[in-house]
């Protein structure tokens, strides 16, 4: 197993470098100009000499050299500084400063670090994205076995139905929606995440639940169409197995068998789709944030493509393809660990 | 077999049949039989037969729906399954009536451990503590020759050979000492040299047991060798019934001699041609009310168009659902014994 | 009788054949070992005969089946099929040697594409190997539904129409599209009920007659081999321990593992068992990963020597015509061999002959 980890960790270094250089070459290729939210006042040669401070100047190779540099040896300086010198599990280590005369990752729109950005941004999006994920596992799995269990039984169908919504509705109709239902028409619920709200009691903690309602709802409708459909194959599957009538006729009760036998056997493919799911929750739900002015990561991409903010997108871009690659080998170690099976040398 | 050996379990006309979308399968029809304590019954037949659908229907283990058993008895102890309720029927389930099936590859979860397996029906009918199962286990694995029990109960499934995975099932079925043990086909996904073996640990396990076991299989060959009484079923019916000796001596039924016929041995005089049956076993579509064997029958005559024939007497615990064999007339194929 | 199996010339030639399936491991998937699924085999196949293959699961047998016509890249060994030799030849000059070799598989479910009718499955190996009109070609597809026993009116159907042993039937008329001369037939009647088992054994030998076809006939059941093949190999752990004609092999057994083999199977017939004495196997066949040192039967064979956990015996002819791979028949032995052969030692696994 851990032969195993290692080198699918050691394949997926050439993997990301070229997914890199893939995203490095497609925004150097995209038309768009960082200077083109600079006041038209401004003089010609004063914007060349702008786009000169930027990098801009150098070839691209050059460029794509520095900016992995920056990511992957400066970047992790500058967190082992704030370890030592900051966080709470590490403060009491000695200060170091590894980082200290180096060039990071600047954003073109803020002049700022792109980090400092992400780590903004990431509450935000962890909480109403991550919050909506979990509740959405949370539905879809009984929904998924129950449905199974009861094929085609009127509760069956109604959550085919309910699941075709899910799917065929996009975010930004159903966001829309349930903001004219629940905010506009029957006033319970805000219809703006408002992210400066900070939670000291319980009246303030009420009014956080009820903002996250919406955005968690519209969101978790998506993840519950999707996994209650995959647990209920899932679960159809393993229903018709031959273990299922060997556990009936050891007299086992159905609870028993469903939910022991059954599930166990369900969950193996299941888990793994979940865990694939998790970097999205990082990537943030681009459209969904938009709709509640969620200031999230999501947000962040879109306003920074609109700003031709390279940096920071190629920054986030590559964030996410990291996740995902992190993210698809945890879920084949899970498979792995879940099913006495499979055995990863 | 001793003919005064009390009888465990009485079927009586047991009708099953399964709904589907283009119709009815009328699987099972008016299956009659009993079992007596300790003896050894064998049923055989093809796919189709309904053999597996019999038993299954038994003790309601059949997906229902698509399955629906329209009519029948079938008395353990006095008590009719068919009307008892969930609870008592869980409590037979695994506690009177164990159940071997043919596939040990399949039919043992894969996600959990032997020791799981072996203990869930021990705490469940028997009321065991973990440990007292677990020591429990320990004894089944080593009762069915499974060597190092105490190490292999944490194993699972598939660290197991595919005759070690059969024992295991059988010991699963014996946990709690059960009355009637139901094999269905439980050596056919076996290799013959792993299947004797199996055989033999069955007919050691029975006569120190003394369970009654009922043993489902379409191999002429496993019959002959481990069965005191035989059922054949063709078309969802018993077509004949006998003692084990007499059926293969002496067949009664034109398609039990046919399929006697069919097969070829290992050994004695080699057939220059195999003796073949025309045509396929039945659809089983519509309620029968003509002989299933009809159109594969080389001896059919108009009646068996008109009539299912009712199974005649035709000698000591022998009998046959032929119309020949009413009128006592001796099959061709008899002869060769 | 063909039994003696005259001097006709051999129709295909298999030497030394070795197919290994490499077992990767560690980080840089360094190959650590193999699956000796096929390991040094050799044998002939007569014009017109059929050469049974039997043996337990995982013995290599259908592997076997499937490497004689190519359908991997073989290991090491030559084979020779029609005077031409194939053993290394690339896949794509293969091709043209297709037609007179072809194959009959296990599962009919499983081998028949569900989406295409009878007609074209028949069909398609005319439509890659011959110039043939559209008309002849249909009537050739009639032809061999014909000869299959198939009613020409099912040709229109889609194969989960039929039941098992028409499924089948379209299989053998498909292998017998392009005239072959040779078919490997693999497992054909596992999936078949009984009385169907025999109708498709009879099909296969009349069309053997009919068309002077040489068969390879895989199956694991002994009793259906001893009916359909002119001779038998025995195969255990990637090797023939035994080959023989069809009569000799059944009346008289030379390796311990072939006797065991045979008294294992359960005759139909009450009487012979109640009578008969069984030779039980303790344990389970090695995996081919990992065989034993000696002979690969050693760890179970009830007349196992010390000389069998040394040394591989090797595979020769030990009376005329039939082949075995067993010390018990070396020279050295052959005061002892065939009649009580003492073992020189205890047995590690005391094999019980029960009765």
């Amino acid at each position: 197993m851990l032969t195993y980890a290692i080198r699918r960790l050691l394949l997926s270094i050439p993997t990301l470098l070229f997914i890199a250089l893939v995203i490095f070459l497609l925004l150097e290729l995209a038309p768009g100009d960082p200077m083109a939210q600079v006041p038209l006042t401004v003089p010609d040669e004063v914007k060349a000499r702008m786009r000169e401070a930027l990098g801009l100047g150098r070839p691209w190779p050059v460029r794509f050299g520095l900016w992995l540099y920056q990511f992957f040896w400066v970047e992790p300086m500058v967190f082992l500084d704030w370890l030592t010198n900051s966080s709470f599990l590490f403060g009491w280590l000695p200060d170091t400063s590894f980082s200290a005369g180096m060039d990071r990752v600047i954003s073109w729109q803020t002049r700022g670090p792109v980090m400092d950005l992400v780590v903004q941004r990431l509450p935000q999006t962890l909480w109403v994205v991550g919050m909506s994920y979990v509740v959405g596992v949370l539905i879809a799995l009984p929904i998924g076995i129950l449905s199974a269990y009861r094929q085609y039984s009127v509760f069956d169908n109604v959550g085919t139905f309910v699941s075709m919504v899910g799917y065929s509705i996009p975010p930004f109709f159903s966001g829309v929606l349930v903001i004219v239902i629940f905010s506009v028409q029957l006033g319970w619920l805000p219809s703006i995440y408002d992210t400066t709200h900070v939670v000291t009691d319980w009246a303030s903690f009420k009014v956080q639940v009820q903002q996250m309602i919406l955005p968690v709802m519209v969101l978790a409708l998506q993840t519950t169409a999707q996994l209650s459909r995959f647990m209920r194959a899932s679960m159809l599957d393993n229903l018709g197995q031959d273990y299922v009538r060997t556990a009936r006729a050891k007299g086992m009760t159905e609870w028993v068998v469903v939910l022991t036998h059954v599930l166990r056997n369900s969950m193996i493919p299941v888990v793994t789709v979940i865990a694939l799911g998790i970097p999205a929750i990082f990537g943030g739900a681009i459209i969904t944030e938009q709709v509640f002015k969620v200031n999230g990561i999501g947000q962040l991409l879109i306003t920074q493509i609109q700003a031709n903010d390279l940096p920071t997108v190629q920054t986030l871009t590559f964030i996410f393809a990291v996740l995902i690659v992190m993210f698809n080998l945890i879920a084949d170690l899970l498979y792995g660990i879940l099913d006495p099976r499979i055995r990863y040398d | 077999m001793a003919e005064t050996a009390p009888t465990v379990l009485d079927v009586r006309d047991l009708k099953t049949v399964f709904r589907t979308r283009s119709g009815e399968v009328h699987a099972v029809n008016s299956v009659s039989f009993d079992l007596k304590a300790g003896e050894l019954l064998g049923v055989v037949g093809e796919s189709g037969s309904g053999k597996s659908v019999t038993m299954m229907s038994l003790l309601g283990l059949l997906p229902m729906p698509p399955a629906e058993i329209r009519s029948g008895e079938v008395l353990l102890d006095g008590v009719d399954l068919l009307k008892a309720d969930a609870r008592t029927l869980r409590a037979v389930r695994g506690g009177k009536v164990g159940f071997v099936f043919q596939d040990p590859m399949t039919s043992l979860n894969p996600t959990f451990s032997v020791g799981f397996q072996l203990r869930e029906p021990l705490r469940k009918h028997m009321g065991m503590s973990k440990k007292a199962a677990n020591d429990r286990a320990v004894e089944l694995l080593e009762l069915v020759g499974i060597p190092d029990a105490r190490e292999r109960l944490k194993d699972y499934p598939h660290q197991f050979s595919g005759g070690m995975r059969q024992r295991v099932m059988i010991a699963i079925a014996l946990a709690c000492d059960p009355k009637v043990l139901i094999a269905d086909e439980p050596t056919t996904a076996l290799d013959v040299t792993i299947q004797a073996q199996i055989l033999e640990l069955m007919a050691d396990l029975q006569s120190r047991l003394g369970m009654a076991v009922i043993w489902i299989t379409h191999d002429l060959g496993v019959i002959a060798g481990i069965a005191d009484r035989v059922l054949v079923m063709y078309g969802g019916q018993i077509v004949e019934q006998a003692p084990v000796r007499e059926l293969f001596a002496n067949p009664r039924h034109p398609y039990t001699a046919a399929l006697l016929k069919t097969v070829p041995k290992v050994s004695g005089e080699r057939e220059a041609r195999l003796t073949i049956i025309e045509g396929q076993p039945p659809m089983l579509t519509a309620h029968p009310t003509a002989c299933p064997f009809r159109d594969r029958c080389a001896h059919a005559f108009d009646r068996c168009e008109r009539e299912n024939p009712a199974r005649y007497t035709v000698g000591d615990g022998h009998d046959a659902a032929c119309f020949k064999a009413e009128s006592g007339d001796v099959m061709p194929e008899a002869a060769h014994a | 009788m063909l039994d003696a199996a005259p001097a006709k010339k051999p129709l295909v030639e298999v030497r030394g054949l070795k197919m290994h399936f490499p077992i990767t491991a560690g980080l840089f998937r360094r190959q650590v070992g193999a699956v000796k699924a096929v390991d040094g085999v050799s044998f002939d196949i007569h014009e017109g005969e059929t050469l049974g293959v039997v043996g337990e699961s995982g013995c290599g047998k259908s592997t076997c089946g499937r490497a004689v016509l190519r359908l991997y890249d073989i290991t090491e060994g030559t084979i020779r099929i029609d005077g031409r030799d194939i053993g290394q030849v690339p896949q794509a000059s293969l091709r043209q040697m297709r037609p007179t070799m072809q194959m009959v598989f296990q599962d009919p479910q499983a081998s028949l594409n569900p989406r295409m009718t009878v007609q074209s499955i028949i069909q398609e190996p005319l439509d890659e190997h011959t110039k043939m009109s559209k008309a002849e070609k249909r009537e050739k597809v009639f032809q061999l539904m014909d000869a299959v026993g198939l009613n020409r009116r099912f040709a229109g159907r889609y194969p989960h129409a039929f039941s098992g042993g028409q499924r089948q039937r379209i299989g053998i008329a498909r292998a017998l599209a392009l005239n072959p001369k040779f078919i490997v037939c693999d497992e054909p009647i596992a999936a078949l009920d009984v009385s169907i088992q025999a109708q498709v054994v009879n099909l296969l030998e009349d069309l053997q007659k009919e068309f002077g076809l040489t068969y390879l006939f895989i199956s694991h059941d002994l009793s259906m081999v001893r009916h359909i093949a002119t001779r038998v190999a025995v195969m255990y752990l990637g090797k023939i321990v035994e080959l023989s004609p069809r009569e000799a092999l059944y009346a008289e057994p030379l390796h311990p593992y072939t006797e065991a083999l045979l008294s294992a199977v359960p005759e139909p017939d009450p009487v012979l068992h109640d009578t008969a004495e069984r030779i039980i196997l303790t344990g389970d066949v090695p995996s081919p990963a990992n065989p034993p040192k000696g002979c690969n039967f050693c760890t179970r064979c009830p007349r196992v020597m010390d000389i069998c956990r040394d040394i591989d015996p090797d595979y020769r002819e030990v009376r005329p015509g039939r082949y075995v791979a067993c010390h018990l028949y070396n020279e050295t032995q052959d005061q002892t061999a065939g009649t009580t052969a003492a073992p020189v030692e205890e047995q590690e696994h005391p094999t019980r002959r029960v009765k």
